[in-house]
């Protein structure tokens, strides 16, 4: 390097190249925020009035009452436990042979095309709403919620299997198919090895969130804990309910280590 | 015993990777297949065993008409046909002993190879190929714990157990070291030898395409433009195949690299002959 030679200036090049777009953008922006903020009204009064009102509120979880309503608590974390595992093995086994014909390297056009179908349906609506359907069609009770959270496992679940096949190493894939291996002797050597591991960290994962959303689902009348904290707030049972709830979260908790632990493991 | 006919394919992008080759491959002939990156040497190779389905032309393994088999014909050709890799493409969360069984899949049933049951003849052959060549000891290893070298010679026995007639070998020595990628040179060319069997080599590696090879053909933009031994690669005959560049050191170097291998492989006796049957098992096994 020459002392003399002239040092040239450099900048991150800019994401948006011309400065008046740029600028308009960061201009419509600005108002749209700033016309969000107005339209929301709020009255002060109610926030302060509410304030002490949820400070009372609060005080009436303490202490947490686990022996009153212990019988309905166990019954409902029954319901809730078979309904959790029941969905999850039915949903993951409904999601492979869709989430195999939703890889687009493995599955010929038509079918990729239905697959994705199947996905995006069971994936544009929250458990919430598939809950109000299902306890509409087949009455209150851990049914529907099983349906539900089945229904919900397959399109998270067949989603990732999906996506997890289409960036499997195609070389590993390739040599398998190269030995005159069958089609599913090929999916069980190249593919499945590929896969598993994720595959096993992201059913637990997904145990998890059907857990939890057993609650939830309950509260709409599909049974479970859900069903058990509704009535325990129906009845103003609050030391109940802050039990039920510190249930519920201990055993997210133990899951949530215990899947950590696992995927770990199978890596 | 392989011959293509007027081999072309086109893909879908619509460039011309082959442009008609006619080729000839006699019993137990080792061609390296040279030229520089897109000439089409994988297009060809894998041509062959249909990984790339040939846009026209024709592909003869011993007369059996290649092109129009149906999926399960191919299937039964394929056996006969063993591919070693570039990157080893080993299935890494596989043991060494899976990967290299997983070359029989095309002789065994379904739920045989899913529960791993594959025929005592089938585990015999395994040990004895991983025996010769130096790895029956990390059987149980998965793939993705052994060294390059190590994973191309799991490679090669994954090839070999298929009882082929033919090896389609995609730059073997490119992810390698120089020393490691003549020893998996020498030692395809070896089991070749002992197997009679043909094999095509595509590689970037001139020097080693002269030295192991019996014949050496050059591609390029996917036309042949050099058909003959390898002592013909003359500077012009390289230009032609790679363009204008100053062939004559790499020309040279060929004697003067394979007398440094000799005493840097063999220091204590010297006696070591780069196309020598005898094999090391410790230097093949990665431990020197």
């Amino acid at each position: 390097m020459t002392t003399t030679a002239l040092s040239r200036t450099w900048k991150k090049p800019p994401f948006i190249k011309s400065p008046l777009v740029r600028w308009t953008l960061w201009l419509l922006a600005g108002i749209y925020v700033a016309l969000a903020f107005g339209t929301m009204d709020v009255d002060w009064g109610r926030v302060a009035e509410g304030v002490p009102r949820g400070q009372k509120f609060l005080a009436s979880f303490f202490p947490p009452d686990f022996t009153g309503r212990w019988a309905e608590i166990l019954d409902g974390l029954n319901e809730s436990i078979w309904m959790t595992i029941t969905s999850t093995v039915i949903g993951i086994a409904i999601s492979i042979p869709v989430g195999l014909g939703a890889a687009r390297n493995l599955a010929p056009k038509p079918v990729y095309l239905a697959c994705r179908g199947i996905l995006a349906v069971s994936r544009s609506f929250q458990e919430v709403i598939i809950a109000i359907f299902m306890v509409k069609l087949f009455g209150f009770g851990p049914f529907a919620g099983f349906l539900t959270l089945s229904i919900a496992t397959v399109g998270f679940y067949g989603k990732l299997l999906a996506e997890d096949i289409e960036d499997m190493d195609p070389g590993q894939a390739e040599a398998v198919k190269a030995t005159g291996a069958g089609w599913f002797q090929w999916l069980n050597y190249s593919v499945q090895p590929q896969v598993l591991p994720r595959m096993i960290g992201l059913g637990l994962y997904r145990l998890d969130i059907n857990f939890r959303e057993s609650a939830v689902v309950g509260i709409v009348g599909g049974g479970g804990i859900g069903a058990t904290l509704n009535t325990a707030f129906d009845r103003y049972e609050f030391d109940s309910a802050a039990a039920i709830l510190l249930i519920i979260i201990a055993i997210v908790m133990v899951v949530e280590y215990t899947s950590g632990y696992v995927r770990k493991w199978v890596q | 015993m392989l011959r293509l006919d007027k081999l072309v394919k086109r893909y879908r992008t619509g460039d011309l990777a082959l442009k008609g080759i006619d080729l000839d491959i006699p019993d137990g002939q080792v061609m390296a297949l040279i030229g520089p990156s897109g000439a089409g040497k994988s297009t060809l190779i894998r041509c062959v065993n249909r990984l790339v389905e040939p846009t026209s032309g024709q592909v003869r393994l011993n007369d059996v008409e290649l092109t129009t088999l149906g999926q399960g014909q191919l299937r039964k050709a394929r056996r006969r046909m063993g591919m070693i890799f570039q990157e080893y493409a080993l299935v890494e969360r596989l043991t060494v002993m899976e990967n290299v069984l997983s070359g029989r899949l095309g002789y065994v049933g379904f739920w045989r190879s899913y529960f791993r049951k594959y025929p005592q003849s089938d585990i015999d052959e395994a040990f004895r190929l991983l025996e010769r060549v130096g790895l029956d000891h990390m059987c149980d290893k998965r793939a993705d714990e052994l060294s390059g070298g190590q994973r191309q010679r799991v490679g090669i026995c994954r090839a070999l157990i298929q009882d082929p007639e033919l090896l389609l070998v995609d730059e073997p020595t490119a992810s390698l070291d120089p020393k490691t990628s003549r020893q998996i040179m020498r030692l395809v060319c070896e089991l070749c030898a002992e197997r009679k069997l043909s094999a095509i080599i595509n590689i970037h590696d001139v020097l080693l395409a002269q030295m192991f090879a019996q014949r050496i053909v050059g591609l390029q933009h996917g036309e042949i433009v050099y058909d003959g031994p390898p002592d013909g690669l003359t500077p012009e005959v390289l230009t032609q195949i790679y363009g204008e560049e100053d062939w004559e050191a790499t020309i040279e170097k060929v004697e003067d690299e394979d007398e440094l291998a000799d005493s840097d492989d063999e220091p204590v006796d010297g006696s070591a002959d780069p196309q020598g049957p005898e094999l090391d098992r410790d230097r093949l096994a990665g431990l020197t």
